[in-house]
C-alpha cells in the first residue's frame, strides 16, 4: 500500500480563533467610543471604560496572533502573503499597546494621543479581520 | 527597582522616554525653576527597596546624636510630645482607594515595594523615658483607632484625626492609657481616601482645629465629584464642632504647625506628579486664610495643568504662589518649628520630614531637612539634618515622617519603613 502524503486539512479559521479574531473589533471600538464619550463630556468613568475595554482588545488580538502564527507554520503553501494577516495583527496589537500606556496617564492627559490611537486600532483590527477572513476563510473542512 | 529600564528597551522605538534631564534647577526657595511638563509613556518610577539598617544609624550633623527610641512599631506617622515628656506616636495606614485602570494595579504594587509589610496599628503608642536616661518604655495609649495621624493637645482634650474623624480623648498630665473609647468632634471626608492622612494642629488659643484633607487623586483622573471637600485645610471649632474650609487647592498638606511668636499656621504640601522629575515643587507655606493654592487647576500659582477638565480660568486667576519650594517629589510629612535649644545652627527654621520619591529615576529626599529662617521667614537652602537612611545601591532603609520638636532640645522623628521612632539631641561642641 502507497504511504499516502495527504492530510486533511481544516480550510478556513478554526473556531477558537475566529471567536478570538472577531471579538477585537467590538472590544477597541468600544474603547474608541469611551474616549469619544470622555473627550466630550470629560466625564472620566468613560476614560476608565476605555482603558479596560482595550486591555480586552489586546488579549484577544493576542490570542488571535498566536492562533495565525501556528496556522502560518501549518500551512502547506507558505508565502509571504499568509505572513500579512499575522503581522496586520502583531500591528494592531503594538499599536494597542502603546494605546494602554497613554490611556495609563491622569484625566486629561491621555487626550488627544488615546482617542487618535483608538481610531487608528480600530481601523488595523477591522483590516486584520478582514484579511484574515478573506485570505482563510470562515472554510468547512474537506 | 527600575520601570522604566524594565519596559523601555523592547520599546525603545515608540517611546518618547522622558529621558535622564539631570538638570541642575534651581528647585528650592521663593522662585524655583519649574521647567515645562514631560511625561512619556511609561512614568519614571524608582522605588527603592527597603534594607535593614544592621549595626548602623541615620546620620546626624557634628555635635549630634540619634537613637531609636521605639522599635517594632505598626507604621508610626506622627508624634506628640506631652507636656511631661511622654512621647504619643500615631501608628496606622488608611486609605480605601479603589483600582479603577489597569495602571492602578501595575503602579500600586510597584509603589509597595518600597513600603513596609507591616499591618496598620491603628493605635496609639506611648512613650515614657521614666528616669531621664534617654531609653524608653513603649506601652499602649489607645486601640481600634482608623488610621490616626495628626495629634494635638489642648489643656486637658487629647485630639486625634482619624483618617474618617477628628475624635477627642480626656488627658490627664501623667496618664498611660486612654479613660476609654474617644468621642467624635467632626467627621472628616473619608470616601476613597486616595490620600487619607489628615494632618492637625491646633490654633495657638486652642480654640481651633486645623485638620489638612489631601485630595482624592493625583490630578482629578478620579473624576471631580471626589474632590468635594478635599484639598483643603478645615478649620474646626473645638466647642461646637463646627467646621468650615479655611484654605483650599491645596493638593495633600501633610503636616501642619503653628508658627511660635507669630501664632501663623503653616504646612508642607506634597504637589501632583507625572509632570516631569523636576515638576512640580512640594512646598513649605503659610496658610493663608480663604487662600487658594491651585490644586487642581493650576501649580505654583498660575501655572495651568492641562491635564484637568474642564479648566477654570478664574479659579486659576486667584491662586497664590506658595512660600518655598522644597524640591519635586521628595514627598515631606513632617513639619515642626525648630528652638534654641537645637543648637545655634538649627535654632531657627523648620524640620522637615522627607518621606521620598517614586516618580523620578533619581530618588530624592529620605531625609530630615532644616530650613532656616531669619525674621520669621525661610531664607536659605534645607539643610541635611538626618540622612543616611538612601544606601549607596539605592535602598532604603527608613522613610521619615512626622518630626517633632521635644522643649529638652531633641527632635522626635517617625519612621515608617524602619517602624522606629528616632531621637535626635544637641550635645554641643565640647
Amino acid at each position: 500500500m502507497k504511504a499516502s502524503s495527504e492530510h486533511t486539512y481544516r480550510r478556513g479559521l478554526h473556531p477558537l480563533h475566529t471567536v478570538l479574531l472577531v471579538g477585537t473589533l467590538p472590544l477597541f471600538a468600544g474603547a474608541m467610543l469611551c474616549d469619544y464619550a470622555y473627550s466630550t463630556s470629560y466625564h472620566i468613568q468613560w476614560a476608565t471604560f476605555a482603558s479596560w475595554l482595550n486591555v480586552g482588545g489586546l488579549v484577544f488580538t493576542g490570542l488571535a496572533f498566536l492562533c495565525s502564527i501556528v496556522g502560518f507554520f501549518r500551512a502547506a503553501d507558505r508565502n509571504l502573503a499568509l505572513m500579512i494577516y499575522p503581522a496586520l495583527l502583531l500591528l494592531t496589537w503594538i499599536l494597542a499597546l502603546v494605546n494602554a500606556l497613554a490611556h495609563a496617564r491622569d484625566a486629561w492627559a491621555m487626550m488627544p494621543a488615546g482617542f487618535a490611537l483608538s481610531i487608528v486600532v480600530v481601523l488595523l483590527a477591522g483590516t486584520a479581520t478582514w484579511v484574515g477572513f478573506s485570505r482563510l476563510g470562515t472554510g468547512v473542512k474537506s | 527597582m527600575k520601570l522604566t529600564s524594565l519596559y523601555a528597551a523592547p520599546l525603545s522605538v515608540l517611546l518618547v522616554v522622558s529621558g535622564a534631564s539631570a538638570q541642575n534647577a534651581q528647585q528650592y526657595g521663593a522662585n524655583p525653576t519649574l521647567p515645562e511638563p514631560q511625561r512619556g509613556l511609561l512614568p519614571d518610577m524608582t522605588v527603592p527597596e527597603p534594607a535593614e539598617w544592621g549595626d548602623q544609624l541615620p546620620t546626624v550633623p557634628d555635635g549630634y546624636a540619634i537613637t531609636a527610641i521605639a522599635t517594632d512599631l505598626k507604621v508610626p506617622r506622627q508624634t506628640l510630645v506631652l507636656p511631661n515628656g511622654d512621647i504619643l506616636v500615631a501608628e496606622g495606614s488608611g486609605g480605601n482607594a479603589p483600582r479603577l485602570k489597569p495602571k492602578d494595579f501595575i503602579a500600586g504594587y510597584i509603589k509597595s515595594q518600597g513600603t513596609t509589610s507591616v499591618e496598620s496599628g491603628n493605635r496609639l503608642t506611648l512613650l515614657r523615658d521614666e528616669n531621664g536616661d534617654g531609653r524608653y518604655e513603649q506601652s499602649v495609649f489607645a486601640e481600634n483607632l482608623n488610621a490616626p495621624y495628626g495629634l494635638a493637645l489642648v489643656d486637658n482634650n487629647l485630639y486625634v484625626a482619624n483618617q474618617d474623624a477628628v475624635v477627642r480623648f480626656d488627658y490627664e498630665e501623667g496618664q498611660t492609657e486612654a479613660n476609654g473609647p474617644p468621642e467624635e468632634i467632626t467627621k472628616l471626608p473619608s470616601e476613597i481616601n486616595h490620600h487619607w492622612t489628615k494632618a492637625m494642629t491646633a490654633s495657638a488659643d486652642g480654640d481651633f482645629l486645623y485638620v489638612g484633607i489631601g485630595s482624592n487623586s493625583n490630578i482629578t483622573e478620579r473624576g471631580m465629584a471626589a474632590e468635594v471637600n478635599r484639598a483643603e485645610v478645615w478649620e474646626i471649632d473645638t466647642e461646637t464642632g463646627m467646621r468650615r474650609s479655611y484654605a483650599t487647592g491645596l493638593r495633600n498638606p501633610t503636616a501642619l504647625t503653628i508658627q511660635p511668636d507669630t501664632d501663623q499656621l503653616w504646612a508642607v504640601v506634597n504637589e501632583r506628579d507625572e509632570l516631569g522629575p523636576n515638576l512640580v515643587p512640594d512646598y513649605l507655606t503659610t496658610v493663608q486664610e480663604d487662600g487658594f493654592y491651585g490644586w487642581p487647576y493650576s501649580y505654583w500659582g498660575q501655572h495651568v495643568d492641562p491635564r484637568v477638565r474642564p479648566q477654570n480660568a478664574d479659579k486659576v486667576e486667584s491662586a497664590i504662589a506658595p512660600d518655598y519650594g522644597l524640591g519635586s517629589h521628595v514627598a515631606p510629612l513632617g513639619l515642626a518649628f525648630s528652638i534654641a535649644e537645637m543648637g545655634d545652627e538649627f535654632a531657627e527654621g523648620v524640620f522637615i520630614g522627607e518621606h521620598g520619591s517614586w516618580n523620578r529615576n533619581d530618588p530624592v529626599g529620605y531625609k530630615v531637612v532644616f530650613v532656616p529662617f531669619s525674621n520669621g521667614e525661610p531664607d536659605g537652602d534645607p539643610i541635611d539634618f538626618v540622612s543616611g537612611f538612601l544606601t549607596d545601591d539605592s535602598r532604603t532603609r527608613g522613610r521619615p515622617v512626622g518630626v517633632t520638636i521635644d522643649p529638652d532640645g531633641a527632635l522626635i522623628i517617625a519612621d515608617d519603613l524602619t517602624n522606629a521612632v528616632w531621637r535626635v539631641t544637641y550635645e554641643g561642641n565640647e
